[in-house]
């Protein structure tokens, strides 16, 4: 807010201008007012994210469609509070509004998204977006629950209150919508405001802007409806100070026992789907040394990565139903303490939960904290939790080395309980180095923390498929191009030097060659130089390893069917061998990604450079620890 | 005779259908006066103001006070007031961690849950201190 703004009420604006271009609306509303929900609705899969030049907040932009076939373009900004720019997500959505951000125009109108069964408190962001002067339509949300719970708006009396329309909709039942399209068919035309009836309070004082929205409110004939019951009873079992750890525990358990088990039968279809058409397509190919690099290079290699598919989809299904349900910030609760007692607060926590789908989201959501040291912190220690990228990996090691043994009845197998162990580990050494940093070079006090309870909501198909379909799009954009790019390079320098016409033995290869080279370093934690390969590639990103180590060792036995990776695995690695390679993968930070969004957060190349180094070289005293443990004890 | 037969044995069929809906409405009947019972336990106390508490932390399990002033760094001032905890507005202590900390605090149609060092600088407006 520019300080004109903060020290005069605000004076109507000029009308805007006649828009040539496209058109742009921005939508603004307080976090858990169910901006993303209308976003979707308005948008579908006509969506895309996106970041700001220069700026590490994520937005999302989709088209509309609106009456006669014209198109709206819609802008998702951060949830705000207010509009003075304090943190990032403030100063993007500032920013934007003000039409002061590179690359995107001045937004041609904004809709103003307010929880309705809380509106007198939502109503005070109402201030400063409609002192900015562009059309504004203010939508009310959650007008289901409010009738529900026996509240009540009068929308006509609100309108002439605010001069602006207002609409009351249910976003997540797509319920008076009829309005919202309204008002974007007409942005396309230039369309005159009216005058507020209630002048505009000085928005930097927040009890006069609270008191200016209990009075819009109340001339608004607002009813606040009863508190929400069931929140309350759902609370009473959360927060239940036996039963809430429990069920936490529990909830976490399920979650990584159900990627095993719900999982297993589509990964089983796609592997055998993949196979299939990868002996079609290679039945096709005459050639042999063709045939080898699309049924060895890319069927073996891609196909082996993008089996994990269904995995993925199902630790970020339930990440959704957590954090769409409201129980994600209960669990941030629940966890605050433990937290504290390594130095981080109640806030590190959700970029650390959600760096267990992927770390890259996790470092952006840092942004939140407003202590620097604390979110340095944090971004440090991310890429340690276990993100879904490491499943491909643990998954084929645990299934080739680890007994399918029951430890707990049906409840807890062997398999999940090494890898719930591997969860543990990447979690206790992300609170080991946050503690060691939090004691020596990031001290700072003890900053606040301050946390919205949402009232508990029904999770939507539409945003939990819309999730999926996001997330399926990023993961096979990668198997298509960065693990493709390198399935093809390790079968062509498998298959190089060719002597007399013939390809080498994998072992005399250039890919050998390297291998041989980096051996020596990797023996002493049980790997062999096949694996040594995998872990360069990885550097790329973590699941590259399993489409590599499927290229080298479908090229060494090409009747070994992908499903054949894990018997060869068993033929070439030592269990402790197999161990070292977890606790490696649990602990190094072998993503390109991370990197390089740790150098744009933490703005220059020293802390992605202490940590690249950090976690390899945790890595790999770890991993050789444990080869030489099991080694020696079986 | 087959006939009767019949209609005894659908009147059986809906005699049984009707008891296990009755049954199990009463079941959901019994859990919703259960869940009842539990929030007018806390409804009625909820209602009830102690003037005695001189910050957030002193308020015991159902009761209020009135906020008078956030005795904390502007920035963290300013955060709690966009999030409801403005001077004169009335603050129920709600559920919390296991331990006590942090807790949530109803407060403007919001919960929002607060450590106790933070908790202990929101000041009430006590009768102690007139």
């Amino acid at each position: 807010m520019s300080d004109c703004h903060g020290c005069s009420v605000a004076t109507l604006p000029p009308p805007p201008a006649i828009p040539t271009r496209r058109h742009i609306v921005a939508i603004v509303g307080p976090p858990n007012s169910g901006k993303s929900t209308l976003f979707n609705r308005l948008t579908g899969l006509r969506q895309k994210v996106a970041n700001f030049p220069g700026v590490t907040v994520e937005h999302r932009m989709g088209k509309v469609k609106v009456d006669g076939g014209r198109e709206v373009f819609a802008v998702d900004l951060p949830g705000v509070y207010s509009l003075e720019p304090r943190t990032e997500d403030e100063r993007v959505t500032h920013d934007v509004l003000l039409g002061q951000m590179k690359d995107l125009p001045k937004p041609d109108a904004v809709l103003l998204i307010l929880d309705s069964t809380n509106l007198a408190r939502h109503l005070v962001l109402a201030a400063p977006v409609l002192s900015l002067g562009l059309p504004t339509l203010v939508i009310l949300n959650m007008a289901d629950d409010l009738s529900r719970r026996g509240g009540g708006v009068d929308v006509a009396e609100l309108s002439m209150q605010l001069g602006s329309p207002v609409a009351l909709v249910s976003a997540s039942r797509g319920e008076g919508f009829d309005k919202v399209f309204q008002f974007l068919a007409g942005t396309t035309q230039a369309a005159p405001r009216t005058a507020p009836m209630m002048q505009l309070p000085v928005i930097q004082d927040i009890p006069k802007c609270r008191a200016w929205a209990a009075n819009v409110g109340s001339k608004g004939k607002y009813q606040a409806p009863a508190p929400p019951h069931w929140t309350r009873r759902l609370d009473a079992v959360f927060l239940h100070p036996v039963a809430g750890p429990l069920v936490f525990g529990i909830v976490v358990i399920a979650v990584f026992q159900s990627i095993f088990f719900w999982a297993k039968p589509a990964m089983d279809l796609l592997q055998e789907t993949i196979t299939a058409v990868g002996a079609w397509v290679g039945s096709l190919i005459p050639n042999p040394t063709l045939h080898s690099l699309v049924v060895d290079g890319v069927f073996n290699g891609v196909g082996s990565v993008v089996v994990f598919l269904p995995q993925i989809l199902i630790l970020f299904l339930f990440i959704g139903i957590l954090e769409d349900s409201g129980y994600l910030a209960r669990a941030a609760l629940i966890m605050d303490r433990t937290m504290s007692r390594f130095g981080l607060q109640g806030k590190s926590f959700i970029p650390l939960l959600s760096a267990y789908a992927c770390a890259v989201p996790a470092i952006m959501a840092t942004r939140t904290i407003e202590n620097k040291r604390d979110r340095i912190a944090t971004i440090l220690i991310a890429p340690f939790m276990t993100c879904s990228a490491r499943l491909p990996v643990y998954t084929l090691l645990i299934a080739a080395f680890i007994p399918d043994r029951r430890l707990l009845g049906v409840f807890l197998s062997a398999g999940t309980a090494v890898m719930l162990g591997l969860y543990a580990i990447g979690f206790l050494a992300a609170i080991f180095t946050a503690k060691l940093l939090k004691s020596t070079v990031l001290k700072s006090s003890r900053s606040s923390f301050m946390l919205e309870m949402p009232p508990y909501r029904w999770p939507t198909f539409r945003s939990l498929g819309l999730r999926l379909v996001d997330r399926s799009k990023v993961f096979l954009r990668r198997a298509g191009t960065v693990i493709l790019a390198v399935a093809i390079i390790i079968w062509v320098l498998a298959n190089l030097p060719v002597h007399n016409g013939q390809p080498p033995e994998i072992g005399q290869s250039i890919v050998g060659m390297i291998g041989h080279v980096v051996e020596p370093a990797i023996k002493p934690l049980g790997f062999n130089w096949k694996i040594g390969i995998g872990l360069i590639t990885s550097l790329a990103a973590r699941e590259v390893i399993v489409g590599t180590l499927g290229t080298i060792y479908g090229i060494e036995d090409p009747s070994a069917k992908s499903a054949g990776l894990q018997h060869a695995l068993q033929q070439d690695l030592t269990l402790g061998g197999a161990v070292a390679l977890m606790v490696f993968f649990a602990f190094a930070m072998q993503c390109m990604s991370t990197i390089a969004v740790v150098r744009r957060e933490t703005g220059g190349w020293r802390w992605p450079i202490i940590q690249f180094a950090y976690m390899t070289g945790m890595a790999y005293v770890c991993a050789f620890l444990v080869n030489q443990a099991i080694t020696a004890l079986f | 005779m087959v006939y009767s037969g019949d209609g005894v044995n659908a009147q059986l069929q809906l005699a049984i259908k009707s008891w296990y809906s009755k049954s199990l409405t009463l079941q959901l009947f019994q859990l919703d006066t259960w869940f009842e019972m539990q929030t007018a336990v806390k409804k009625a106390h909820q209602a009830k103001h102690n003037p005695e508490a001189t910050n957030l932390t002193e308020l015991k399990h159902g009761e209020s006070g009135i906020l008078d002033r956030l005795d904390l760094p502007e920035d963290d001032a300013r955060r709690l007031m966009e999030l409801g905890f403005l001077p004169g507005h009335a603050i129920t202590p709600g559920h919390s961690a296991p331990g006590g900390d942090p807790r949530v605090f109803r407060v403007d149609g919001s919960e929002v849950a607060l450590r106790r060092e933070t908790a202990r600088r929101l000041i009430l407006r006590s009768a102690r201190l007139k």
